[in-house]
Order: C-alpha cells, then structure tokens, then sequence
C-alpha cells in the first residue's frame, strides 16, 4: 500500500443519501480471484446505459471527473455488503479519499486498508463541498484537516493507528503477525 | 472456552461486554486497537480468493484450521447437475471461482462442505446447522450477514477480504470495541406478523444508518418468544440498519436447539457448555449506550417501497409522500427512490402488481420459512414466477420429509437447490430490467437482484401471498384461520 500524506484534488461529488456497496459496484463484477482492474465496474449500473454505453449525464463520464481523487458523496455512504471490491474500484478508479458525513461501518474499514482515506465531516463543511462540484480541496492526513474551497480548515476523525498505517504504508497483516507470541500465549490459557 | 466467567463485584456488563472480554488477546489503547481473538471463521467463495493469494505471496498457512469452515454460495447454480454430472453454472468465470475455492481448501487444510455435499449451504444457515455457531464466540465471514449468527449470543459480523486474510492468517482481528444500543421489543407479535416484519419495523425506525457504530442487542418479552430461527432472521438484518452486529442472549431455546448438532460438545461437555453460556446474558443493571424501545403489539406484515431495506411499511399503508418529508436530503432520497421503483406516493401498496417473487436467503432461507410458503401456497397456484431456494442441503432435506417440495411445485412454484440465489443475483437466477419482486431476501438496493430490477423485501407469507394473488396482498387475508 503507497502512504498517504496529503490529497490535493479537485472533487466529484454524487450527493444521493445511502449510496450502498451494489451500486459502488454490483455484485455481478465479484465472480474474479483478484483485484486488479476493478474500476472500470464502480458505478456501473450509473455510469452505463443497459446497452453498455456510457450515460453522458452521469458524473463520472465526464471529462472534469478524469483524474480527480476525493469523492464527495451524501449522508451514509458506503452501507450494505462487506465487498472489498467497493474500495478496490474506487481507488482503481483514482479516488484516494472519500467525503461524507457518515460512512459504514465495514466500507469504512475495508477502505482503510487500501489507501482509500474515508473522512467523516461536520454537516455545514459538507453541504459546502456538496455546493461546489469540482472545487479544489487539500486534504492533510498528518493534520487530520480538509481545507474547504473557501480556504476554512476542518477537522476530521481517524482512528490513530489506521491513520499511522495509511501515513507510513505499513499493513496490518504485519502488525498482526508480530503479535505471534501474545496470540500463542492466549490459546495456551484457555 | 468460550464463556464468560462470571465476575462477581465488578461492574454489571452487557452481553457484548462480556463476549468481547473473554476474547481480548492485546487490549486496546489509544495507540492501537485490541487483538481480538476469532472462534469461528466462516469462508465462501466469493471474499476469499484474494485473501488466500495473500497467504500464498506471503508464505503463511491458516492458522487454525480446525476454526475454519467453507462452503460455496453466492456463484452457484440452483438447478439440479445436467444429465453429463456437471454443474450448470451461469458462466466459466462463477465455476473458475468455486474451483479456486476448492483448491485453496485443499492447499491449506480447510474444511470444505462444497457443491454437492451433503451440509453446503448458504454460509449464515449451514453455520449453525453444522452447531459449528455456539453463544459466546467470536464468528466472522467475508459477508455482511455474519450478523446472523448473533442470535446464538455470539459476537458475529462481517469482514472485508484483507480482514478475511488476517483472520486465515493469525486467527485474530484489529478491532475497537463498538458501542451498545438497546433494542427492547415489548408485548407480544400479533398473530401473522413474524421476525421479518419486526426486524423491517426496527429497520424503518432506526434508519438505514442508525446503527453504525454500535453493536444491537435485541431484548424484551417478543425477542425472548421467538424461536431460534426467527431470531436469526432477526439479527441477520441488523447490518441493514447499519450495525454491525446483532445479538440475542441465549436460552433454552437456544441449547435445544443446538443439542445434537455436529459439531457442539456431548455429554458432560454439553451440561459443562450450557452452564457456561447461562452466564453470557446481560447483567441486570448493565448500560447501553442508546436504547430504543418497540411495541410488539402495533406491529403489522411489513414490506419495503423504497431502494434501501429502511424504506419499509405496513403492507396495508400507502406509498409514503416525498413532499411531507422535511429534510432536504431524505426527501431527495425518497424521490429517487420512488421513482426508480414507478410507485406513486400516496398510492396504497396492496394490489401492486408484480413479476417475480423469491422465497429464501440466509435472511428466509431456512425450514420455518419454507414451512411459511408452503402454509399459503398450500392448495393455491402462483400467478407469476416464484422460486422457492433452500438455504442448504439440510433444510431441503428437512422441507422434502415433510412434503413441502412437492405443496410448492403443485402450486406451479420452482422447488430449487439451495444457494444465494436471486437474493444477489450471481449465479443467474435474476429479474429483468423494469421487474417487480416481492423477495424474502434483505436487500433492496437498486439492481440488487438484477440490473434496473425493482424489489420489495418482505417476509416468507407475504411473498408467497404475492405469488398467489400476482400483486402485493396481505398475507393474513388467505391465511385467516390457520393456526
């Protein structure tokens, strides 16, 4: 996993309420055994017409949206399956941090260990963000702070240690590994 | 093993307290979160590829083999082997995957109930069949609704694919301890209103996010009468309200429940077990961080209008009007939903004429709930296409002893093999553009059981309901007099 220090990017911003996991990306593209190449399938059922071709009027088709890393999206996002997948096509997609004034609860984590930088704001910043598609924002991890097109700085919550792998690169599996002995000594006491 | 000791003068603690406590390998401080220590890991086809290629790049082997059980699910197909014994699956890519499956199981020594043994099933029903689910533990699957297994009074959720490699790896998970909410559903269900109708009112109560960050507990007199299926049902939905987890203290109902299946203790062992998972309840006095409360007694057959499972009414209420919702967001959100689902607000649901109707899932999937569509169906032909899906090769089983199978297919009802089915619409048994299903499934986002599909989640009565009428219809209207 690249570390993340700091996200400077223009924003999409898809601003329905409960955006759930089939529609970051339906569960048709999950029969693969691995996880390259996934985000050319988020949004799917949004981005293209049953005929395959893309909607023009969808965010995501156009052009503004190519190369822009932070989502912006409403209330909630993130709700329903436990799919990796979701994390993995965003980010295959480009996306490395995603706005919202709630996120669920597995979403969340599994976007923490994939470079993909969930941030929780306060509902004023948000509707901000929600009122401004495509203005520039920073996002500072090391600070916890998104800096809003205004120029006003906000605070967002992260766990320490999830921030503390996302800064270095470092995975958990590593960490989990190290524990070996306190692992071991926990089976032998029951 | 896995019990709680009873800690006499400290603090009362909950339920989730106390099954946390007892699996805490490393504590958690404001550094790290703690290593908590994983009973059973539950694994399917679908979460686990990437997961075991991991191990492979690594140079790791599972951990603890013997807390780790597979089955296949999500891609596989519910018709019957063809005439050459092959499976008929819905492309090379959903067989390649539960190849894949066999052949990680077989590497790393996991144990294995896949396509065309006896026990394979929908992960969330074979679980507890196998007894391999018992009150107190720590469960987790790459699957949302390992919430189910909540109903045993075990700490049970889902995880993603790294989660699922760390687990296969070390047996344990990074977690912090999630806060508590209270639910105490008082009085009594009214005759005809079941465990699906009560976990849809709590849904539409609590919101499709009003339980992130907590973990539910499901208390009061009507929680306490359910049977242990019903309250499966219960907690499997409970990530629909965005909680991760949802639990049921355990009983007696549970221990007869439990009582002879493969895989729980025998004799003094058992007594010895049973004795240990009385303590598990919650202490009297123990606090919850929110607690909500429900009247059994108000509740009516539920069904859902909307594209999320909190969208939910009364099956005898009409389609809810936008313009009466005062927030700006969920009034947006309503709008859209109605209009992907073509229902007009203000419009009663009754009478909504429908395509497609499913009957099981890990939410419906299991013998009561065939039971249920078979007591509606019984003696009356479906008007639309209804698939009736075992959630496991047991239940079929069970359903067949007892005639069920041939009541549904003389209702002109498609009597399946047990899988995922048309809940997540992987292995080909789907809905077309533009169809309405009633569905006992769990989810009813938009294309969830086939791309621009239209479903109304509801429980095993109603959907057969709808399947007898060809539209919505209240399921205690063909139902009245029966016990």
């Amino acid at each position: 996993m690249n570390p993340i220090q700091i996200i400077e990017s223009r924003t999409v911003v898809l601003p329905r309420e409960n955006i759930d996991t089939d529609q970051i990306i339906p569960a048709r593209f999950l029969k693969g055994t691995d996880k390259a190449g996934l985000g050319k399938a988020a949004f799917a059922d949004w981005r293209y017409a049953a005929d395959g071709t893309p909607v023009p009027g969808f965010v995501l088709n156009q052009p503004a949206a190519q190369g822009c890393a932070v989502l912006v999206a409403g209330d909630n996002f993130g709700c329903g399956s436990s799919r990796e997948h979701a994390p993995w096509a965003l980010h295959d997609f480009g996306f490395r941090a995603v706005i919202s004034t709630r996120i669920a609860d597995i979403f969340k984590n599994n976007a923490l260990k994939n470079g993909l930088l969930p941030v929780v704001v306060d509902a004023a910043s948000h509707a901000a963000l929600l009122a401004a598609p495509g203005a520039p924002v920073r996002i500072d991890l090391a600070a916890q702070t998104v800096t809003l097109p205004g120029g006003r700085e906000v605070h967002f919550p992260i766990d320490g240690f999830s921030r503390y792998c996302l800064l270095n690169g470092v995975d958990e599996l590593g960490f989990l590994l190290s524990q070996e002995s306190a692992i071991a000594g926990y089976e032998g006491s029951r | 093993m896995t019990g709680a000791v009873p800690d006499r003068g400290a603090a009362p603690r909950t339920l989730l307290e106390k099954v946390w406590d007892a699996h805490v390998v490393v504590p958690e401080s404001a550094e790290t979160p703690a290593v908590l220590y994983v009973d059973l890991h539950l694994v399917h086809e679908v979460t686990s590829p990437q997961a075991f290629s991991v191990l492979r790049e690594r140079g790791l082997k599972v951990r603890r083999t013997g807390r780790t059980l597979a089955t296949m699910d999500h891609s596989t197909p519910t018709l019957p082997r063809r005439a050459d014994g092959r499976f008929p699956f819905a492309d090379a890519q959903a067989e390649a995957q539960v190849d894949q499956l066999s052949r990680n199981c077989a590497d790393f020594g996991v144990e294995l109930h896949g396509l065309g043994s006896p026990a394979q099933g929908v992960v969330h029903v074979f679980g507890p069949e196998m007894g391999a689910t018992q009150p107190g533990m720590t469960v987790v699957c790459g699957d949302s609704h390992t919430a189910t297994h909540g109903a045993f009074g075990a700490l049970a959720f889902g995880i993603g694919t790294s989660e699922v490699g760390h687990v296969l790896a070390t047996q344990c998970l990074l977690q912090r301890r999630p806060r508590t909410l209270a639910v105490r559903v008082e009085g009594a269900l009214r005759p005809g209103v079941g465990a699906k109708d009560l976990i849809l009112a709590i849904i539409a109560r609590l919101g499709v996010g009003g339980g992130t960050g907590h973990v539910i507990e499901y208390l009061g007199p009507a929680v306490r009468a359910l049977s242990m299926e019903a309250r499966m049902t219960l907690c499997n939905m409970s990530i629909e309200a965005g909680a991760r987890a949802g639990m049921v203290a355990p009983d007696d109902t549970t221990f007869r429940w439990l009582a002879g299946r493969p895989r729980v203790p025998v004799g003094s062992a058992w007594d010895a077990a049973v004795a240990r998972w009385r303590t598990l309840p919650s202490d009297p006095g123990a606090r919850y961080d929110r607690e909500v409360t429900i009247d059994a007694a108000a509740l009516e057959p539920m069904i859902t209008f909307g594209t999320n499972p909190g969208q939910a009414m009364a099956v005898t209420a009409a389609v809810p009007d936008p313009a009466a919702e005062p927030d700006a967001g969920a009034r947006a959100s309503l709008e859209a939903a109605l209009r992907y689902m073509g229902l007009t607000a203000g419009r009663p649901i009754l009478g909504q004429p429908v395509d497609v109707v499913f009957v099981g899932s890990c939410t419906n999937g299991r013998l009561e709930d065939m039971r249920e569509a078979a007591a509606v169906l019984q003696g009356r032909k479906v008007k639309v296409r209804t698939l009736v899906v075992p959630g496991s090769q047991l239940v079929k089983r069970q359903a067949e002893a007892e005639g069920l199978d041939r009541v549904v297919r003389a209702a002109g009802a498609e009597w399946r093999e047990p899988g995922c089915s048309m809940c997540i619409a992987m292995n080909g048994d789907r809905i077309e553009r533009g169809q309405y299903c009633v569905s006992t499934s769990n989810r009813n986002f938009e294309g969830r059981q086939g791309a621009g599909g239209r479903t109304l989640l509801a429980s095993p009565a109603t959907a057969a309901a709808a399947a007898v009428a060809g539209a919505v219809a209240d399921p205690r209207r063909l139902t009245e007099g029966a016990p």
